[in-house]
């Protein structure tokens, strides 16, 4: 059964890649994810892991390799960050309107200007509307996991779908965790060999990516969105399918110490950890009523398991971590309030910006944006968003 | 396919994988050079194709005019698409999860915008890691698609809709055509040719040429549009044999750095009459007439000289 092994974060889904035994790799060197990749090419260079390893001369070649790959049949798997994602948009689009199952690391950071290597989520953010599954990870051994998860979500034949999983560059990437690995018996049982509907194969010919005439584009991407919107009960399934076998259980929206509370804090990702400690603080010490809620699914979103997470909560303070320029709120609690404006008893939902290109979001942040959150729920402040830590 | 240097259409392959009833424009060159490479491939080879003219007038869903696989990602990267099939089928049949046994044949094709503008980047990159594999570049030396507006193929003095002869700007076009074909043979891949479907012999036996070697290999292919050249659909296939015979568009291939001159003439004609029957160089005095003359003459007797070379090193 599983082994206990201390190991950076990156180099862990590393072994986790090769244990799904991908067939190709496509990638461009991009800070924080660079040691996913270069482990992968040496786990290939040391013929641990056969797979062709692609080392491309930018990250939109990295997706288009990535589409060739996948569209001839085989595993595949790419990682980047911030302007390596940002430069790969436009074929972002293209891999899940073609059923492309690619599998893609992100390791978040904040994209340009000023330039900045450090952790926030404003790549993915930007690519919200690719039509990609997207999902978080807190801690190193969520990272392992919903790697090996994502081949399956990402292949079943009912989804077909490319899928990021994403994780804070450095703040998590760069950091050495307690990692339970899976042995390669265990995880061929519960991954099998990627078997396409459709591949790029002479003895029987399709073409892919043909022209969308205005007659039928409406029908496809009705198509696309559907399976997308389908694709959360695969994603459940595997979940599941996953516990029972590994023990580790794994939800869409999490929530920690929520029964009975009146404010939920709201995180995506690694800051997690730290406001699971601010809500330790409030409710051991100061005898308050507040938990937490992660959204672990970006897309598809959760919006009926955040609705029964809901209970009957007055406030919820929702952070982001990426802003939404002269919008209506940060972009997760856009979504949030949008999901549940409509819905019987919504609470008042105040959304903060912080933790903005590597700024560390402390416990006493959290408990300030806890307070700060009720006391606009009781003077019911009409807002967009705030951002908070910012030096004036 | 033996002994296509003999000219006799009968020897030319009866074969077809990419049929009639797309949407080109009458007169297209592109089409028809690419039904060549299609009739020198057969049915084993497997296309990733740029967007651009060849794209939308072969795939409107819900048809299609390929009867091999065919792949359309995007613009700029053809050469990364086709670089991953490659790289894909390759590793699947070394783990033996691929459905054919036999020798498959990868082709990126692009017009001459998504290879010498947007697709340069991509394409140096598939050229150096070495992929088993031939670009097409398919140079008609404009944006035909969107509708004739200039590229850095597009050559000196022609008038397109974004190099426009003016008042102020008499010539349209005021750059040279950029050297594609060199900037390939400097990757030192083992083929690199020019070809024109007005020469199909040539152009078929350099494809097969280029399919049977590995590693990549790239064609740069001229291909008349008639609707973005200002001249009768009837023409295309006679002015792609005057711009070899006026030195326009030489003939050659580099096989392992070495140059060769594939198709010669005796004597050549002057550039005007490659000239005259294009409307897009209609607007051209006798002295830019006499100037493109002399940079015709450069650079096919630079060319010369490589093929001098050349000759010299194998003796």
């Amino acid at each position: 059964m599983a082994k206990r092994v201390g190991i950076e974060v990156s180099l862990a889904i590393s072994e986790a890649v090769k244990l799904a035994n991908v067939d190709a790799i496509a990638a461009y060197p991009i800070t924080p994810q660079t040691h996913i990749v270069e482990h992968l090419s040496e786990l290939v260079a040391d013929g641990e892991l056969d797979a062709a390893f692609i080392p491309v001369e930018s990250e939109h070649s990295a997706m288009s390799v990535c589409a060739g790959t996948s569209a001839a049949g085989a595993r595949t798997y790419t990682a980047t960050s911030s302007q390596g994602l940002a430069l790969m948009n436009e074929i972002l689009f293209i891999i899940p309107a073609l059923r492309l199952p690619v599998v893609m690391t992100i390791a978040n950071r904040a994209l340009s200007g000023p330039i900045s290597i450090w952790n926030d989520h404003s790549d993915i953010m930007s690519v919200r509307d690719t039509g990609w599954i997207a999902i978080f990870a807190e801690n190193g051994q969520e990272a392992f996991d919903l790697t090996l998860m994502s081949f399956k979500i990402a292949e079943d034949h009912r989804v077909l779908l490319p899928i990021s999983v994403n994780l804070d560059g450095f703040t998590l990437s760069h950091v050495i965790e307690p990692h339970e690995f899976l042995d390669q018996a265990e995880v061929d049982k519960f991954l099998p060999e990627y078997k396409p509907v459709v591949q790029l194969n002479p003895d029987a010919p399709v073409s892919m990516g043909t022209v969308g005439i205005p007659e039928i584009f409406s029908e496809a991407k009705k198509c696309q969105d559907e399976v997308l919107k389908g694709s959360e009960a695969v994603i459940k399934e595997v979940f599941a399918e996953f516990g029972e076998m590994f023990g580790r259980d794994y939800k869409v929206v999490e929530t920690y110490r929520a029964e009975g509370a009146e404010t939920l804090l709201m995180t995506m990702g690694s800051v997690s950890e730290t406001a699971m400690e601010a809500i330790d603080q409030m409710c051991d010490k100061d005898n308050r009523k507040v938990g937490l809620i992660r959204l672990r699914l970006w897309r598809p979103f959760p919006a009926e398991a955040l609705r029964a997470a809901m209970g009957g909560i007055k406030t919820l303070a929702v952070i982001d971590r990426a802003v939404s320029f002269g919008g209506t709120a940060g972009p997760v609690a856009g979504e949030v309030r949008s999901a549940l404006y409509s819905t019987d008893q919504a609470p008042y939902v105040a959304s903060f910006i912080a933790g903005l290109g590597g700024r560390d979001i402390t416990i006493d942040d959290f408990i300030a944006v806890v307070d700060q959150a009720e006391k606009m729920a009781a003077e019911k402040e009409i807002h967009q968003y705030k951002m908070i830590g910012v030096r004036e | 396919m033996e002994n296509l240097n003999v000219y006799a259409a009968k020897l030319a392959p009866q074969q077809e994988s990419l049929a009639p009833g797309h949407r080109a424009c009458q007169g297209c060159a592109e089409l028809l050079a690419a039904r060549l490479v299609a009739k020198t491939l057969g049915k084993d080879y497997i296309i990733a194709n740029a967007t651009g003219c060849l794209e939308i007038v072969t795939s409107s869903y819900p048809h299609t005019a390929w009867e091999v696989p065919w792949i359309h990602v995007a613009f700029e990267n053809a050469a990364a698409v086709a670089s991953g099939v490659e790289a894909g089928i390759k590793i699947l049949k070394k783990k033996g999860k691929y459905p054919v046994d036999r020798k498959i044949t990868i082709v990126a094709q692009a017009g001459d915008g998504g290879t010498v503008d947007i697709g340069l980047q991509a394409l140096s990159g598939a050229l150096e890691r070495g992929h088993d594999m031939i670009y097409i570049c398919y140079d008609n030396e404009a944006y035909m698609n969107t509708g004739i507006q200039r590229s850095s193929a597009t050559p000196y003095g022609a008038t397109t809709t974004t190099s426009p002869a003016g008042k102020a700007s008499p010539l349209g076009q005021h750059t040279m055509k950029k050297n594609v074909v060199e900037i390939a043979a400097a990757h030192n891949i083992p083929y690199v040719a020019t070809a024109s479907p007005s020469y199909p012999f040539d152009l078929m036996q350099k494809v097969r040429k280029a399919a049977d070697m590995p590693g990549p290999a790239y064609i740069h292919c001229f291909v008349p549009c008639p609707t973005g050249w200002r001249m009768a659909p009837n023409l295309a296939v006679s002015i792609g044999r005057i711009a070899v015979e006026s030195k326009v568009f030489p003939l050659y291939e580099i096989e392992n750095g070495e140059y060769k001159m594939t198709v010669t003439h005796k004597h050549h004609r002057p550039v005007i009459d490659y000239l005259k029957p294009q409307g897009r160089f209609r607007h051209l005095s006798e002295g830019n007439i006499a100037e493109i003359q002399q940079q015709v003459d450069k650079s096919y007797d630079r060319l010369l000289k490589k093929v001098k070379m050349s000759q010299i090193e194998l003796d």
